[in-house]
Protein backbone atom coordinates (compact mmCIF):
# COMPACT_ATOMS: atom_id res chain seq x y z
CA UNK A 1 0.00 0.00 0.00
CA UNK A 2 1.52 3.08 -1.21
CA UNK A 3 1.37 6.84 0.57
CA UNK A 4 -0.65 9.70 -1.65
CA UNK A 5 1.15 13.32 -1.10
CA UNK A 6 -0.33 16.26 -1.49
CA UNK A 7 1.98 19.55 -3.05
CA UNK A 8 -0.20 22.53 -2.51
CA UNK A 9 0.48 26.27 -1.09
CA UNK A 10 -2.28 28.29 -1.44
CA UNK A 11 -0.92 30.83 -3.31
CA UNK A 12 -0.48 30.24 -6.89
CA UNK A 13 3.05 31.03 -8.72
CA UNK A 14 5.09 29.62 -5.76
CA UNK A 15 5.94 26.58 -7.78
CA UNK A 16 3.64 23.81 -6.83
CA UNK A 17 3.74 22.42 -10.21
CA UNK A 18 7.63 22.44 -10.35
CA UNK A 19 7.84 20.90 -7.30
CA UNK A 20 5.20 18.14 -7.41
CA UNK A 21 7.27 17.39 -10.98
CA UNK A 22 10.76 17.03 -9.12
CA UNK A 23 9.80 15.59 -5.89
CA UNK A 24 8.21 12.60 -8.39
CA UNK A 25 11.26 12.27 -10.16
CA UNK A 26 13.47 12.45 -7.49
CA UNK A 27 11.51 9.89 -5.98
CA UNK A 28 11.45 7.63 -8.69
CA UNK A 29 15.62 7.95 -9.27
CA UNK A 30 15.18 6.83 -5.52
CA UNK A 31 13.59 3.52 -6.90
CA UNK A 32 10.05 4.13 -5.88
CA UNK A 33 7.01 3.27 -8.42
CA UNK A 34 5.38 7.18 -8.26
CA UNK A 35 2.83 8.40 -9.76
CA UNK A 36 1.68 11.92 -10.30
CA UNK A 37 -1.46 13.43 -9.99
CA UNK A 38 -2.32 16.37 -11.72
CA UNK A 39 -5.33 17.75 -10.31
CA UNK A 40 -5.28 21.29 -11.99
CA UNK A 41 -8.64 20.39 -14.06
CA UNK A 42 -8.94 23.37 -16.89
CA UNK A 43 -5.31 24.84 -16.41
CA UNK A 44 -3.46 21.46 -16.71
CA UNK A 45 0.48 22.03 -16.54
CA UNK A 46 2.32 18.96 -15.15
CA UNK A 47 2.24 17.31 -18.25
CA UNK A 48 4.37 20.18 -20.14
CA UNK A 49 7.08 20.27 -17.10
CA UNK A 50 7.73 16.95 -17.57
CA UNK A 51 7.68 17.11 -20.99
CA UNK A 52 4.62 14.64 -21.56
CA UNK A 53 2.33 16.03 -23.27
CA UNK A 54 2.38 15.09 -26.74
CA UNK A 55 1.54 11.47 -25.45
CA UNK A 56 -1.23 12.01 -23.28
CA UNK A 57 -4.77 10.29 -24.43
CA UNK A 58 -7.31 10.12 -21.36
CA UNK A 59 -7.40 12.30 -18.43
CA UNK A 60 -8.25 12.50 -14.68
CA UNK A 61 -12.40 13.41 -15.89
CA UNK A 62 -12.23 10.29 -18.64
CA UNK A 63 -11.90 7.97 -15.90
CA UNK A 64 -13.95 8.77 -12.95
CA UNK A 65 -16.25 9.46 -15.68
CA UNK A 66 -15.62 6.03 -16.66
CA UNK A 67 -14.82 6.51 -20.43
CA UNK A 68 -11.48 4.25 -20.09
CA UNK A 69 -10.01 2.12 -17.59
CA UNK A 70 -7.11 3.83 -14.91
CA UNK A 71 -3.76 2.19 -16.82
CA UNK A 72 -5.46 3.33 -20.38
CA UNK A 73 -4.77 7.17 -18.95
CA UNK A 74 -1.70 7.03 -17.26
CA UNK A 75 1.00 7.73 -18.88
CA UNK A 76 4.41 6.12 -18.72
CA UNK A 77 7.90 8.10 -18.36
CA UNK A 78 10.11 6.08 -20.77
CA UNK A 79 13.11 7.99 -19.02
CA UNK A 80 12.56 5.49 -15.97
CA UNK A 81 11.62 2.36 -16.87
CA UNK A 82 8.91 2.21 -15.83
CA UNK A 83 9.30 4.06 -12.15
CA UNK A 84 7.31 6.87 -13.30
CA UNK A 85 3.54 7.58 -14.35
CA UNK A 86 1.48 10.56 -14.62
CA UNK A 87 -2.56 10.69 -14.36
CA UNK A 88 -3.12 14.17 -16.36
CA UNK A 89 -6.13 16.27 -15.83
CA UNK A 90 -8.70 17.38 -17.98
CA UNK A 91 -8.13 20.27 -20.13
CA UNK A 92 -11.46 21.26 -21.51
CA UNK A 93 -13.66 20.31 -18.00
CA UNK A 94 -13.33 22.70 -14.62
CA UNK A 95 -13.04 21.69 -11.09
CA UNK A 96 -16.68 20.88 -10.64
CA UNK A 97 -16.08 17.81 -12.89
CA UNK A 98 -14.53 15.83 -10.18
CA UNK A 99 -15.78 15.18 -6.52
CA UNK A 100 -14.14 14.87 -3.55
CA UNK A 101 -15.08 11.37 -2.88
CA UNK A 102 -14.23 10.21 -6.21
CA UNK A 103 -10.88 11.35 -6.05
CA UNK A 104 -10.25 9.48 -2.85
CA UNK A 105 -11.55 5.98 -4.66
CA UNK A 106 -9.27 7.06 -7.46
CA UNK A 107 -5.73 7.47 -5.08
CA UNK A 108 -7.24 5.07 -3.20
CA UNK A 109 -6.92 2.32 -6.29
CA UNK A 110 -3.83 4.05 -7.11
CA UNK A 111 -2.37 3.09 -3.79
CA UNK A 112 -2.33 -0.65 -4.41
CA UNK A 113 -0.37 -0.20 -7.44
CA UNK A 114 2.35 2.39 -6.61
CA UNK A 115 5.03 3.67 -3.66
CA UNK A 116 4.03 7.30 -4.02
CA UNK A 117 1.20 9.44 -5.05
CA UNK A 118 2.04 13.02 -5.64
CA UNK A 119 -0.88 15.02 -6.18
CA UNK A 120 -0.55 18.26 -7.62
CA UNK A 121 -3.16 20.69 -6.07
CA UNK A 122 -4.38 23.85 -7.96
CA UNK A 123 -4.20 27.10 -6.79
CA UNK A 124 -6.78 28.50 -4.01
CA UNK A 125 -9.11 26.94 -1.46
CA UNK A 126 -12.17 26.12 -3.46
CA UNK A 127 -13.28 22.48 -5.47
CA UNK A 128 -10.14 21.93 -6.59
CA UNK A 129 -8.43 22.24 -3.52
CA UNK A 130 -10.59 20.01 -1.72
CA UNK A 131 -10.31 17.44 -4.77
CA UNK A 132 -6.51 16.99 -4.31
CA UNK A 133 -6.91 16.88 -0.61
CA UNK A 134 -9.56 14.16 -0.42
CA UNK A 135 -7.25 11.30 -0.77
CA UNK A 136 -4.16 12.61 0.26
CA UNK A 137 -2.35 10.74 3.48
CA UNK A 138 0.82 13.63 4.01
CA UNK A 139 1.01 17.45 2.53
CA UNK A 140 3.70 19.37 1.80
CA UNK A 141 2.88 23.30 1.64
CA UNK A 142 5.15 25.15 -0.64
CA UNK A 143 5.95 28.73 -0.11
CA UNK A 144 8.71 31.17 -1.24
CA UNK A 145 10.14 33.81 1.28
CA UNK A 146 7.45 36.81 0.61
CA UNK A 147 5.07 38.04 3.08
CA UNK A 148 2.08 37.30 0.62
CA UNK A 149 2.74 33.70 -0.07
CA UNK A 150 3.32 32.44 3.89
CA UNK A 151 0.42 34.33 4.49
CA UNK A 152 -1.56 32.29 2.38
CA UNK A 153 0.48 28.93 3.39
CA UNK A 154 -0.44 29.49 6.92
CA UNK A 155 -4.15 29.89 5.59
CA UNK A 156 -3.74 26.68 4.08
CA UNK A 157 -2.00 25.00 6.63
CA UNK A 158 -4.95 25.61 8.81
CA UNK A 159 -6.78 23.90 6.73
CA UNK A 160 -4.83 21.18 6.70
CA UNK A 161 -4.74 21.00 10.14
CA UNK A 162 -7.95 20.49 10.23
CA UNK A 163 -7.99 17.46 8.04
CA UNK A 164 -8.38 13.92 10.31
CA UNK A 165 -6.71 11.58 8.07
CA UNK A 166 -3.82 13.70 6.51
CA UNK A 167 -0.67 14.16 8.88
CA UNK A 168 0.44 17.26 9.98
CA UNK A 169 2.25 19.56 6.98
CA UNK A 170 5.83 19.90 6.08
CA UNK A 171 7.26 23.19 4.42
CA UNK A 172 9.32 23.54 1.52
CA UNK A 173 10.62 26.37 1.17
CA UNK A 174 10.98 27.48 -2.54
CA UNK A 175 12.89 30.10 -4.51
CA UNK A 176 15.00 31.63 -1.90
CA UNK A 177 17.15 34.51 -3.45
CA UNK A 178 20.54 34.32 -0.80
CA UNK A 179 21.38 38.15 -1.95
CA UNK A 180 18.52 39.21 -1.06
CA UNK A 181 18.13 37.68 2.48
CA UNK A 182 21.14 38.63 3.32
CA UNK A 183 20.81 42.10 2.41
CA UNK A 184 17.49 42.03 4.34
CA UNK A 185 15.25 42.13 1.87
CA UNK A 186 13.51 38.87 2.33
CA UNK A 187 12.42 36.67 4.55
CA UNK A 188 14.69 34.36 5.85
CA UNK A 189 14.16 30.58 6.56
CA UNK A 190 14.10 31.03 10.27
CA UNK A 191 11.48 34.07 9.78
CA UNK A 192 9.36 31.45 7.68
CA UNK A 193 9.67 28.65 9.95
CA UNK A 194 8.94 30.16 12.94
CA UNK A 195 5.87 31.96 11.39
CA UNK A 196 4.35 28.77 10.33
CA UNK A 197 5.47 26.59 12.79
CA UNK A 198 5.95 23.69 10.91
CA UNK A 199 9.08 21.11 10.12
CA UNK A 200 11.10 22.05 7.79
CA UNK A 201 11.04 19.41 4.92
CA UNK A 202 13.69 21.50 2.30
CA UNK A 203 15.15 24.92 0.83
CA UNK A 204 15.07 25.35 -3.00
CA UNK A 205 17.20 28.31 -3.77
CA UNK A 206 16.24 30.03 -6.60
CA UNK A 207 17.67 28.88 -9.69
CA UNK A 208 17.59 29.88 -13.45
CA UNK A 209 18.58 26.42 -14.40
CA UNK A 210 14.79 25.36 -12.98
CA UNK A 211 13.08 27.32 -15.42
CA UNK A 212 15.15 26.10 -18.11
CA UNK A 213 14.13 22.32 -17.20
CA UNK A 214 10.84 22.98 -17.41
CA UNK A 215 10.59 24.71 -20.23
CA UNK A 216 12.26 21.97 -21.80
CA UNK A 217 10.35 19.84 -20.25
CA UNK A 218 13.25 17.66 -18.27
CA UNK A 219 12.90 18.11 -14.58
CA UNK A 220 15.83 19.63 -12.90
CA UNK A 221 15.75 16.95 -10.57
CA UNK A 222 17.44 14.72 -13.57
CA UNK A 223 20.44 16.57 -13.53
CA UNK A 224 22.90 15.51 -10.93
CA UNK A 225 25.19 18.11 -11.30
CA UNK A 226 22.75 21.32 -10.27
CA UNK A 227 22.91 22.41 -6.74
CA UNK A 228 18.64 22.72 -7.33
CA UNK A 229 18.27 19.18 -8.36
CA UNK A 230 20.48 18.22 -5.45
CA UNK A 231 17.58 20.07 -3.48
CA UNK A 232 15.13 18.25 -4.41
CA UNK A 233 17.00 14.67 -4.31
CA UNK A 234 17.38 15.42 -0.69
CA UNK A 235 13.95 16.30 0.14
CA UNK A 236 13.20 13.45 -1.70
CA UNK A 237 15.18 11.27 0.64
CA UNK A 238 13.89 12.95 3.65
CA UNK A 239 10.12 11.88 2.79
CA UNK A 240 11.62 8.66 2.45
CA UNK A 241 12.80 8.65 6.34
CA UNK A 242 16.14 9.97 6.07
CA UNK A 243 18.19 12.52 8.08
CA UNK A 244 19.31 14.76 5.29
CA UNK A 245 21.03 17.87 6.72
CA UNK A 246 19.89 21.51 5.25
CA UNK A 247 22.25 22.84 2.15
CA UNK A 248 24.35 26.01 2.53
CA UNK A 249 23.37 28.39 0.32
CA UNK A 250 25.96 30.54 0.57
CA UNK A 251 28.28 28.99 -1.69
CA UNK A 252 27.05 29.90 -5.12
CA UNK A 253 28.62 32.53 -7.40
CA UNK A 254 32.22 33.24 -5.47
CA UNK A 255 34.72 34.70 -7.34
CA UNK A 256 38.20 33.48 -7.46
CA UNK A 257 39.35 35.65 -4.66
CA UNK A 258 36.67 34.51 -2.04
CA UNK A 259 37.57 30.79 -3.11
CA UNK A 260 40.69 31.19 -2.24
CA UNK A 261 40.18 32.75 1.30
CA UNK A 262 37.81 30.34 1.93
CA UNK A 263 40.43 27.51 1.53
CA UNK A 264 42.67 29.69 4.02
CA UNK A 265 39.42 29.42 6.67
CA UNK A 266 39.21 33.01 6.23
CA UNK A 267 35.31 33.92 5.80
CA UNK B 1 -64.62 27.39 67.54
CA UNK B 2 -66.12 27.63 63.85
CA UNK B 3 -65.02 30.98 63.30
CA UNK B 4 -61.59 29.99 65.09
CA UNK B 5 -61.35 26.93 62.81
CA UNK B 6 -61.90 29.58 59.60
CA UNK B 7 -59.56 31.64 60.36
CA UNK B 8 -57.02 29.29 60.94
CA UNK B 9 -57.84 28.12 57.03
CA UNK B 10 -57.24 31.44 55.82
CA UNK B 11 -53.75 32.02 57.45
CA UNK B 12 -52.71 28.20 55.94
CA UNK B 13 -53.78 29.47 53.33
CA UNK B 14 -51.62 32.66 52.90
CA UNK B 15 -49.85 31.67 49.78
CA UNK B 16 -48.81 35.47 48.81
CA UNK B 17 -47.41 37.61 51.45
CA UNK B 18 -47.47 41.68 50.15
CA UNK B 19 -44.58 44.11 51.26
CA UNK B 20 -44.43 47.71 50.64
CA UNK B 21 -40.73 49.34 50.61
CA UNK B 22 -39.23 52.49 49.03
CA UNK B 23 -39.11 50.74 45.76
CA UNK B 24 -42.55 49.17 45.63
CA UNK B 25 -43.87 46.74 46.34
CA UNK B 26 -42.49 43.35 46.78
CA UNK B 27 -44.63 40.02 46.14
CA UNK B 28 -43.43 36.79 48.25
CA UNK B 29 -44.68 34.14 46.81
CA UNK B 30 -45.33 30.59 48.45
CA UNK B 31 -43.02 27.97 46.67
CA UNK B 32 -45.11 25.03 47.85
CA UNK B 33 -48.21 25.04 47.04
CA UNK B 34 -49.45 24.51 43.75
CA UNK B 35 -48.89 26.56 40.64
CA UNK B 36 -52.91 27.04 39.98
CA UNK B 37 -53.55 27.66 44.01
CA UNK B 38 -50.92 30.33 43.70
CA UNK B 39 -52.22 32.63 40.35
CA UNK B 40 -55.98 32.07 42.17
CA UNK B 41 -54.27 33.38 45.52
CA UNK B 42 -52.63 36.27 43.50
CA UNK B 43 -55.60 36.88 41.77
CA UNK B 44 -57.40 37.45 44.90
CA UNK B 45 -55.04 38.99 47.07
CA UNK B 46 -54.85 41.73 44.50
CA UNK B 47 -58.28 41.89 44.43
CA UNK B 48 -58.61 42.24 47.95
CA UNK B 49 -56.04 45.33 48.64
CA UNK B 50 -58.52 48.12 48.26
CA UNK B 51 -55.29 49.92 48.96
CA UNK B 52 -54.42 49.36 45.37
CA UNK B 53 -57.24 50.29 43.92
CA UNK B 54 -56.52 54.12 45.78
CA UNK B 55 -53.55 54.52 44.64
CA UNK B 56 -52.91 56.94 41.61
CA UNK B 57 -49.09 56.28 40.72
CA UNK B 58 -47.48 53.68 38.64
CA UNK B 59 -45.90 51.23 41.20
CA UNK B 60 -43.50 48.98 40.83
CA UNK B 61 -43.88 45.25 42.00
CA UNK B 62 -41.21 42.80 42.34
CA UNK B 63 -41.81 39.05 42.60
CA UNK B 64 -40.41 36.85 45.15
CA UNK B 65 -40.34 33.22 44.12
CA UNK B 66 -38.18 31.52 46.41
CA UNK B 67 -37.18 28.31 45.83
CA UNK B 68 -39.83 28.15 42.76
CA UNK B 69 -38.95 26.56 39.77
CA UNK B 70 -41.45 28.14 36.94
CA UNK B 71 -40.87 28.16 32.85
CA UNK B 72 -40.40 31.67 30.95
CA UNK B 73 -44.12 31.10 29.98
CA UNK B 74 -45.30 30.72 33.69
CA UNK B 75 -43.11 34.06 34.42
CA UNK B 76 -45.45 35.88 31.99
CA UNK B 77 -48.48 34.67 33.02
CA UNK B 78 -47.80 35.41 36.76
CA UNK B 79 -46.17 39.58 35.01
CA UNK B 80 -49.69 39.60 33.21
CA UNK B 81 -51.84 38.84 36.29
CA UNK B 82 -50.30 40.84 38.44
CA UNK B 83 -50.08 43.99 35.36
CA UNK B 84 -54.23 43.84 34.52
CA UNK B 85 -54.06 45.86 37.58
CA UNK B 86 -53.43 48.81 35.71
CA UNK B 87 -50.85 50.62 38.02
CA UNK B 88 -48.83 47.97 38.59
CA UNK B 89 -45.67 47.23 36.49
CA UNK B 90 -43.50 43.84 37.15
CA UNK B 91 -39.76 45.30 37.29
CA UNK B 92 -38.44 41.75 38.32
CA UNK B 93 -39.11 38.43 38.33
CA UNK B 94 -36.57 36.70 41.51
CA UNK B 95 -36.12 33.37 41.77
CA UNK B 96 -33.37 31.39 44.23
CA UNK B 97 -33.48 28.55 41.27
CA UNK B 98 -31.15 28.93 38.12
CA UNK B 99 -31.43 26.15 35.24
CA UNK B 100 -28.70 24.08 34.63
CA UNK B 101 -28.71 25.84 31.21
CA UNK B 102 -28.50 29.40 32.40
CA UNK B 103 -25.73 28.03 35.28
CA UNK B 104 -23.84 26.97 32.21
CA UNK B 105 -24.00 30.05 30.56
CA UNK B 106 -23.31 31.55 33.51
CA UNK B 107 -19.97 29.47 33.91
CA UNK B 108 -18.83 30.18 30.64
CA UNK B 109 -18.75 33.78 30.85
CA UNK B 110 -17.25 33.89 34.04
CA UNK B 111 -14.72 31.06 33.25
CA UNK B 112 -11.13 31.55 31.52
CA UNK B 113 -10.91 29.31 28.86
CA UNK B 114 -7.33 28.13 28.13
CA UNK B 115 -6.50 26.78 24.57
CA UNK B 116 -3.37 25.41 22.85
CA UNK B 117 -3.27 26.21 19.41
CA UNK B 118 -1.66 28.51 16.75
CA UNK B 119 -4.45 30.60 15.31
CA UNK B 120 -3.64 30.86 11.54
CA UNK B 121 -4.81 32.79 8.75
CA UNK B 122 -8.57 32.96 8.34
CA UNK B 123 -9.11 31.39 11.37
CA UNK B 124 -11.72 32.83 14.17
CA UNK B 125 -11.20 31.59 17.81
CA UNK B 126 -13.78 32.67 20.02
CA UNK B 127 -15.10 32.37 23.80
CA UNK B 128 -17.88 33.37 25.46
CA UNK B 129 -15.87 34.25 28.67
CA UNK B 130 -11.75 35.10 29.20
CA UNK B 131 -9.16 33.39 26.98
CA UNK B 132 -5.92 32.05 27.68
CA UNK B 133 -4.29 31.22 24.39
CA UNK B 134 -0.96 29.59 24.63
CA UNK B 135 0.70 30.20 20.99
CA UNK B 136 0.21 32.45 18.58
CA UNK B 137 -2.22 34.57 16.42
CA UNK B 138 -0.72 34.91 12.82
CA UNK B 139 -1.63 37.24 10.46
CA UNK B 140 -5.00 36.90 9.24
CA UNK B 141 -5.89 35.13 12.16
CA UNK B 142 -9.00 36.26 14.77
CA UNK B 143 -9.22 36.24 18.65
CA UNK B 144 -12.49 36.74 19.99
CA UNK B 145 -14.02 36.91 24.36
CA UNK B 146 -16.56 37.91 25.75
CA UNK B 147 -13.89 39.05 28.73
CA UNK B 148 -10.14 39.71 28.60
CA UNK B 149 -7.82 37.72 26.40
CA UNK B 150 -4.52 36.52 27.52
CA UNK B 151 -1.88 35.47 24.97
CA UNK B 152 1.30 33.37 25.73
CA UNK B 153 2.56 33.76 22.12
CA UNK B 154 2.48 36.23 19.72
CA UNK B 155 -0.26 38.57 18.71
CA UNK B 156 0.15 39.52 14.85
CA UNK B 157 -3.86 39.15 14.03
CA UNK B 158 -6.25 40.53 15.29
CA UNK B 159 -7.53 40.13 18.87
CA UNK B 160 -11.22 41.62 20.38
CA UNK B 161 -12.02 41.72 23.68
CA UNK B 162 -14.98 43.17 25.54
CA UNK B 163 -16.93 41.22 22.45
CA UNK B 164 -20.78 41.65 24.41
CA UNK B 165 -19.50 45.71 24.74
CA UNK B 166 -17.45 45.46 27.92
CA UNK B 167 -15.28 48.44 27.93
CA UNK B 168 -13.03 47.12 31.01
CA UNK B 169 -12.08 44.26 29.22
CA UNK B 170 -8.00 44.01 28.54
CA UNK B 171 -5.76 42.69 25.71
CA UNK B 172 -2.56 40.94 27.34
CA UNK B 173 0.51 39.03 24.90
CA UNK B 174 3.76 38.30 25.21
CA UNK B 175 4.60 39.73 22.42
CA UNK B 176 2.34 42.28 21.29
CA UNK B 177 2.39 42.88 17.43
CA UNK B 178 -1.31 43.17 16.17
CA UNK B 179 -3.09 44.23 13.05
CA UNK B 180 -5.49 45.59 15.00
CA UNK B 181 -6.95 45.58 18.45
CA UNK B 182 -10.71 45.80 19.28
CA UNK B 183 -11.90 46.21 23.04
CA UNK B 184 -15.78 46.69 22.63
CA UNK B 185 -16.77 49.11 20.58
CA UNK B 186 -13.39 50.62 20.58
CA UNK B 187 -10.97 50.10 17.59
CA UNK B 188 -7.08 50.75 17.50
CA UNK B 189 -5.55 50.20 13.78
CA UNK B 190 -2.27 52.17 14.65
CA UNK B 191 -0.63 49.92 16.97
CA UNK B 192 2.47 49.72 14.67
CA UNK B 193 3.05 53.52 15.89
CA UNK B 194 3.09 52.74 19.65
CA UNK B 195 6.43 53.39 20.58
CA UNK B 196 6.75 50.83 23.09
CA UNK B 197 6.21 48.29 19.90
CA UNK B 198 10.07 48.25 19.50
CA UNK B 199 10.39 46.81 23.56
CA UNK B 200 10.73 43.10 24.07
CA UNK B 201 8.48 43.43 27.10
CA UNK B 202 4.97 41.67 27.27
CA UNK B 203 2.18 44.58 27.07
CA UNK B 204 -1.31 44.68 28.13
CA UNK B 205 -4.06 46.98 25.94
CA UNK B 206 -7.13 48.69 27.56
CA UNK B 207 -9.54 50.87 27.08
CA UNK B 208 -8.46 54.72 28.49
CA UNK B 209 -10.66 57.54 27.42
CA UNK B 210 -12.22 56.88 24.81
CA UNK B 211 -9.06 54.77 22.86
CA UNK B 212 -6.87 52.21 23.19
CA UNK B 213 -3.99 52.81 25.26
CA UNK B 214 -1.04 49.55 25.19
CA UNK B 215 1.48 49.51 28.20
CA UNK B 216 3.21 47.48 30.02
CA UNK B 217 2.20 44.48 31.65
CA UNK B 218 2.93 45.69 34.73
CA UNK B 219 0.22 48.50 34.96
CA UNK B 220 -2.39 46.12 35.11
CA UNK B 221 -3.21 45.04 38.69
CA UNK B 222 -3.22 48.77 39.44
CA UNK B 223 -5.36 49.50 35.98
CA UNK B 224 -8.27 46.44 36.72
CA UNK B 225 -7.79 44.93 40.28
CA UNK B 226 -10.67 42.98 39.82
CA UNK B 227 -9.18 40.79 36.94
CA UNK B 228 -7.25 38.43 40.00
CA UNK B 229 -9.13 36.82 42.49
CA UNK B 230 -5.97 35.22 44.44
CA UNK B 231 -4.25 37.69 46.46
CA UNK B 232 -0.48 38.24 45.60
CA UNK B 233 2.27 37.49 46.93
CA UNK B 234 3.07 38.99 50.39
Amino acid sequence: MGEAIVITSGKGGVGKTTTSANIGTALALQGKKVCLVDTDIGLRNLDVVMGLENRIIYDLVDVVEERCKIHQALVKDKRFDDMLYLLPAAQTSDKTAVRPNQMRELVLRLKQEYDYIIIDCPAGIEQGYKNAVAGADRAIVVTTPEVSSVRDADRVIGLLEKEENIAPPMLVINRIRNHMVKSGDMLDIDEVTSHLSIDLLGIVADDDAVIKASNNGEPIALNPNNKSALAYRNIARRILGETVPLQHLEEESKGVFAKIKTFFGAR
Amino acid sequence: MSNRGEQLEMKKRQLVTIKGTKNGLSLHLNDICSYEELLRDIQLKLNESSTLHNEKRDIKVTVELGNRYVTEEQKEEIKQLIEEKQNLTVQLINSNLVTKKEAENWLEKTEVKSITSIVRSGQILQVPGDLLLIGDVNPGGKVIAGGNIYIMGQLKGIAHAGYDGDDRAVVAASIMKPTQLRISKYIDRDVKENPSKTSSQMECAYVKGEAIKIDRLQVLPHLRPNIANLGGGN
